[in-house]
């Protein structure tokens, strides 16, 4: 592989960084390795074949092959006796291991670039080779390294790796063990192309790639119908999204002309500020991080992606593919802070999504949804960050968001496990997930229970764990900006834009009291109370290996003290909005440019006010849920009464998936099914055109096979016919 | 530095890749007598001849890097023929490594047939070089007997004999049309060499002498049959079916290649000046060999007389190349060739290892079921039959070659649209062949009394694995290969703009 090698000078020229692209080809490696060791398992039929492995039951992680077998004595500690995979030694190794040394690879980049910062005014852009080389459009592979993308592979590195050797743990005795971190591998790969890629197009095949990723991880467990179908439909809301996307990327090539990143950031000093062209460009990108992040209006497919694996949630669902929109948003600072309407929808679009979300978070019983629309409603609070131009803000919120909620899925993923193995033990088919099932776990996981409840008071903004100040930063961005900036002089829908900043800023505030209610409320159901897993079931409760609570620590960790990296002023004093600095080259001009040039600045009476605010809403909800809450009014899942009312109607997410059916997909369903298959595929497309054109031209072909006799005078008639043929054009002109 | 063909140490060092090829394969065809015919005397000759083909490639390179170039002379040296003689040397070293394991299973035990495999080489690598007719038809007879012979190699089969036999006598029927032509050029021009014939042209006006134009025709004729372009394609699916299925596949790759190349130098240097004259007939025989060959292949059931359809379906597309006359469209030929030479040896290599022993029919449905018994096998079928088709990413070069070629066919002054669409279209059509047998071994299940799978040795499997990998990583990195392939394309031989403003878009 040839390297181009950036123009010297870049003061990252001669540095680890020549060797980022490492970075990408190590999980690859991974991929191909893995994937290899699972594709000879299946060659080799026998007992290693996963066709024989037999059913799955929803997300149970901890699924054993020997389900049918005779009754085994499943103590916990003599691990489950499912014939593990043969090749499983050597995957554990393997998948892990190439996102650790990764990782490695990263962090020394990252103390490279933190040498260079003085220098680093201009992203490192390393153009690995020509892609297409064709006419006016030349697309390279060019990785840049800059500070922006250097937050998200630390990121994606940092957590994969986490939640990599927590799978070690969670799959261990999955039949798919190899095609799981295979699966996995690529979609880190995938996802560091995503952020790494230094224009659209890369950044597209990124897109895709971590897509279909998402897709075959979804549906890992295939063989259940319920989850071959949310794979499904996750792949299919995400076209609409990638419509959206292609669209913007046509516009932004038919008149800037180039679509790299710097390309773009130069040639949009061309564009008209708030102009129609610029707007557009922006609105497709939005509607193509609505698909990818699971906003209004097809945020529909991520509740359904929980079928996955948990860790599959934790990585994919939660921690970085669900928020490469917002990323890719910051990435596309410079166009957007030049289109006020379209960040003023942006911001919008996301307060309403973490309202929605969140009060549909508030009655739900499985434990996995209530997070799913935790993160659908976290994912909101990001777009209200990087919508009203705060961008820093916006990424620094989407860093404590991986960091808290993938602890909250691992540890939910460790719930669920310790649940399954109780249910398993028993021969018990109740629902690992639902939280009726649940309560008193403390005493059974009590480390789990621990760094579930800090990263509960992160999510919910209790001060200083990470989730307060970020939450926080956002909020004060938005109050900042109902003044004194290009978006509140803008009008949206006819509505100042200083209003409609309001509005999203008490939204926000409500959302964040829901947040805290439905956390709250999750929390007391699965740890606190009395246990209601079951008689029989209780003796087998037990806290997950140290392979999986690992990771659990270290997540911990990270939840209550993530949120140093950017301290407000306020607080602190030389520590202050360090990632704030960090990403000044890469979204400050942008930044400066919705401010209209000046720093946001509140009066301290002002900030403290919002600090206040922040916290007693916080405070206020966890003490609801504390006071509503009843765990001990709990029954179990299967003696629970039916819901009415408003709760039937959270409980049943307002009914959004139904509507979409009646409106959305049923139509198109009877379209398909009567105009477009009966009458136009079948009856025009399939018997006229393909298989009266296949009849033609068999017809034809076979016509043609008659005149190949064999005969070698027929030949040499055709080939005189020929010469014949070929002469008189040559001679008569 | 220019090398002065007249000095004899000059002409050798010009020559030194074909004499070492040559001289090689008549001592290799001493130590082929010198024993009796046995399985493993045909494999030690089988490694012998590898051994050659690598060393004429290393001497390829090296007299390619010494960078010498020739004015005039009979014979060329630039970077479309080293990069031609590359192309025929990898088809050669693929079909030899491939026979000296399908021999064995064959039941063909002659030696000699390596050296044949050599010497057809050596002419093509005489055709890639010439720029003389008397040059060009030396290549091409002695490319072309050794490939008589080599078609009926399998002397107990029936159908190999009759195969070879139909081949033999059309081949000097064509022969007849070709050498007449060259004939009736020297005749017009008083010049065998290609510039000189160009240069003559001019100088004397002679591009409506209807002796000139006769002669044009019966070489198009002649190369056409070579390449197996329709109505002139005839022999091919016959020959294919009884050939040996390694053979049929340096047929299909390898001859083609060679053809292609004095094909594009005979067009390109000499009939340029003319161009309006030829084009619109050049056009017509691509469109009909993509239309004809394209339409009965759909039809046929046996996987060798549809791949036999499919390469002629691949001369029409060469074919849109030759007629868009520009240095890129020679570069795309040339990127196209090294697509098609992967593409054909692994599926050649695929349908040999699938034949039952001692039998040549290979009947499509045959493959059924492939995938859940020797799934490698499929994968790599899939990959070669995806590049014919030109399908992106899993196709991998294949697609890359044809977007060069449309893209050269738009961007000729001809301004080819016409053509490029029939190319597009006639390519939907071979979706329709291509892809059955990629159903047939993914989809459908195996005939329970489906006969076992024998595995393919080592040296099949090496070549079933080096081209799908050239194939799908190449396709990826185009940007890899496209350097060498760009430069390997010469432009039309300069000639009066006048001469060029006849109307070439049929």
């Amino acid at each position: 592989m040839h390297t181009d090698l950036p123009p010297t000078g870049h003061p990252l020229a001669d540095t680890v960084a020549r060797f980022a692209w490492l970075i990408p080809v190590l999980p690859l490696l991974g991929f191909l390795a893995n994937g290899f060791l699972s594709l000879r398992a299946a060659a080799t039929p026998g007992p290693a074949d996963p066709s024989a492995g037999g059913h799955h039951h929803g997300d149970h992680g901890a699924h054993d092959a020997a389900h049918d077998a005779a009754p085994h004595d499943h103590g916990h500690e003599d691990g489950h006796h499912a014939e593990r995979h043969p090749a499983a030694g050597l995957v554990s190794l393997i998948g892990p291991g190439v996102l650790l040394a990764a990782f490695g690879l990263t962090l020394a980049v990252f103390l490279a670039m933190r040498g260079a910062r003085e220098g680093m005014h201009a992203p490192f852009v390393m153009t690995l080779f020509q892609w297409m080389p064709t006419g006016s459009l030349s697309l390279d592979v060019a990785f840049q390294l800059d500070q922006l993308s250097m937050v998200m592979m630390l990121i994606i590195t940092g957590i994969g790796t986490l939640i990599h050797l927590f799978s070690v743990g969670y799959m261990q005795d999955d039949p798919g063990y190899p095609r799981y971190f295979a699966y996995l591998n690529l979609f880190v790969f995938f996802m560091l192309i995503l952020v790494m890629g230094a224009s659209y197009p890369l950044m597209f095949v990124g897109w895709e790639g971590v897509g279909l990723c998402s897709y075959l991880l979804i549906g890992f467990w295939f063989s259940e119908q319920a989850n071959a179908d949310a794979g499904k439909k996750a792949f299919i809301v995400n076209r609409i999204g990638d419509f959206g996307m292609l669209v913007a990327m046509f516009l932004l090539f038919a008149n800037l002309g180039t679509l790299s990143y710097e390309g773009v950031r130069a040639g949009a000093a061309e564009l008209v500020f708030g102009g129609a062209l610029v707007t557009a460009i922006c609105l497709f990108l939005f509607l193509g991080a609505t698909g990818k992040s699971a906003q209004i209006p097809l945020f529909v497919w991520l509740p359904d992606a929980m079928a996955g694996p948990t860790p599959v949630s934790a990585l994919i669902h939660a921690a970085t593919m669900v928020t490469a929109g917002v990323y890719m948003i910051a990435r596309s600072a410079t166009l957007f802070s030049l289109a006020p309407v379209a960040q003023l929808t942006v911001a919008v679009v996301g307060v309403l999504t973490a309202v929605f979300a969140a009060t549909v978070g508030l009655k739900q019983w499985d434990i996995k949804k209530v997070l799913a629309y935790s993160t659908v409603s976290q994912l909101g609070y990001m777009f209200v960050g990087v919508g009203v131009g705060a961008y820093t803000a916006g990424v620094f919120h989407l860093m404590t968001h991986a960091f808290f909620k993938a602890l909250l899925f691992l540890g939910s993923g460790s719930v669920i496990y310790a649940m399954h193995r109780a249910y398993h033990a028993t021969h018990n088919h109740a629902d690992a997930q639902d939280m009726r099932n649940m309560g008193g776990l403390t005493a059974f996981m009590p480390v789990t229970a621990t760094l579930m409840w800090i990263a509960t008071l992160a999510i919910a903004g209790i001060p200083p764990l990470s989730g307060f100040v970020s939450k926080d930063e956002i909020l004060a961005a938005v109050f900042a900006r109902t003044h004194h900036s290009t978006l509140a002089e803008a009008t949206w829908l006819g509505i100042p834009g200083s209003v409609v900043l309001y509005g999203i800023y008490a939204l926000g505030l409500a959302a964040a009291l829901m947040t805290a209610v439905y956390m709250t409320r999750m929390m007391l159901y699965t740890f606190h109370g009395p246990n209601r897993t079951g008689e029989a079931e209780r003796p087998h409760l037990a806290e997950a290996p140290w392979i999986m609570t690992g990771p659990l620590v270290v997540l911990g960790v990270l939840s209550a003290i993530g949120g140093f990296v950017n301290l407000p002023k306020l607080f602190g004093g030389g520590m202050a909005e360090i990632l704030h600095h960090w990403l000044e080259p890469v979204v400050g001009e942008a930044t400066l440019q919705v401010t209209l040039g000046e720093t946001p600045h509140l009066s301290h009476a002002t900030e403290y006010a919002l600090i206040g605010t922040a916290v007693a809403i916080a405070v206020v909800g966890i003490a609801l849920a504390w006071a509503r809450c009843k765990p001990a009014a709990l029954v179990p899942a299967a003696e629970a009464p039916a819901e009415v009312g408003l709760e039937k109607t959270l409980a049943n997410k307002w009914y959004v998936d139904e509507a979409y059916d009646r409106a959305v997909v049923q139509p198109t369903l009877e379209v398909s099914r009567t105009v477009l298959w009966k009458g136009l595929d079948t009856g025009v497309i399939d018997g006229l055109f393909v298989n009266g054109s296949a009849y033609l031209m068999r017809g034809l072909g076979w016509v043609g096979s008659q005149l190949q006799t064999g005969r070698v005078g027929t030949y040499a008639w055709v080939l005189v016919l020929g010469a014949v043929a070929i002469l008189s054009a040559f001679s008569f002109r | 530095m220019i090398y002065d063909l007249a000095v004899p140490s000059q002409l050798l060092a010009a020559l030194l890749p074909d004499l070492t090829l040559m001289g090689g394969a008549i001592l290799l065809l001493l130590a082929a007598a010198w024993r009796p015919e046995s399985d493993a005397h045909q494999r030690l000759i089988g490694r012998g001849a590898m051994g050659l083909v690598v060393l004429t490639m290393g001497s390829v390179i090296a007299t390619a890097l010494r960078g010498a170039t020739v004015t005039d002379g009979p014979i060329a040296m630039d970077g479309f023929r080293w990069t031609m003689d590359l192309v025929i040397l990898l088809g050669a070293l693929g079909t030899i490594a491939i026979s000296t394991e399908q021999h064995v299973r064959d039941g063909i035990k002659h030696p000699e047939s390596h050296v044949l495999v050599l010497f057809a080489a050596s002419g093509m690598m005489i055709l890639a070089a010439a720029r003389d007719l008397m040059v060009i038809f030396l290549g091409i007879e002695i490319m072309s007997v050794a490939v008589y012979v080599l078609a009926g190699l399998n002397r107990r089969s029936s159908r190999a004999a009759e195969g070879a036999l139909k081949y033999f006598l059309l081949g000097a029927f064509a022969t007849g049309f070709l050498l007449y032509g060259m004939a009736l050029i020297y005749g017009a021009t008083g010049e065998t060499r290609l510039q000189e014939i160009a240069a003559a042209l001019i100088r004397h006006s002679l591009a409506l002498d209807p002796m000139f134009l006769v002669g044009m025709g019966l070489l198009l004729i002649g190369l056409a049959f070579k390449v197996a372009a329709v109505p002139f394609h005839m022999w091919a699916p016959d020959v294919y079916d009884g050939a040996p299925a390694p053979i049929a596949g340096f047929m299909a790759a390898s001859v083609k290649a060679a053809a292609f190349a004095t094909f594009l130098r005979i067009w390109y240097e000499t009939f340029y000046s003319v161009y309006g004259l030829w084009a619109n007939t050049v056009a017509w025989v691509a469109i009909l060999t993509m239309v004809v060959g394209n339409v009965v292949a759909l039809s046929q059931t046996n996987i060798k007389r549809m791949l036999a359809y499919s390469s002629i379906v691949h001369s029409g597309y060469l074919l849109v190349a030759v007629t868009a006359g520009t240095a890129v469209a020679s570069g795309a030929v040339t990127f196209y060739l090294l697509a098609y030479t992967l593409a054909t040896l692994g599926a050649f290599a695929v349908v040999g290892a699938l034949q039952p022993v001692g039998e040549t029919d290979a009947p499509i449905a045959s493959y059924e079921g492939l995938w859940t018994v020797r799934p490698w096998l499929a994968v790599g079928m899939a990959i070669y039959l995806l590049a014919f088709l030109g399908f992106p990413v899993f196709g991998g070069m294949g697609f890359f070659a044809k977007w060069y070629l449309l893209s050269a066919a738009i961007a000729s002054p001809g301004r080819l649209v016409l053509l490029s669409v029939i190319v597009v279209l006639t390519s939907v059509i071979s979706a329709g062949y291509y892809l059955s047998i990629i159903r047939a071994m993914f989809m459908k299940p195996r005939a329970a009394d489906a006969p076992e799978i024998p595995a393919a040795g080592p040296l099949t499997r090496t070549v079933l694995v080096v081209a799908a990998v050239l194939i799908v990583a190449l396709g990826i990195l185009p940007g890899q290969i496209t350097p060498l392939t760009a430069r390997s394309g010469f432009a039309p031989h300069p000639v009066d703009p006048a001469l060029l403003s006849i109307p070439a878009q049929p």
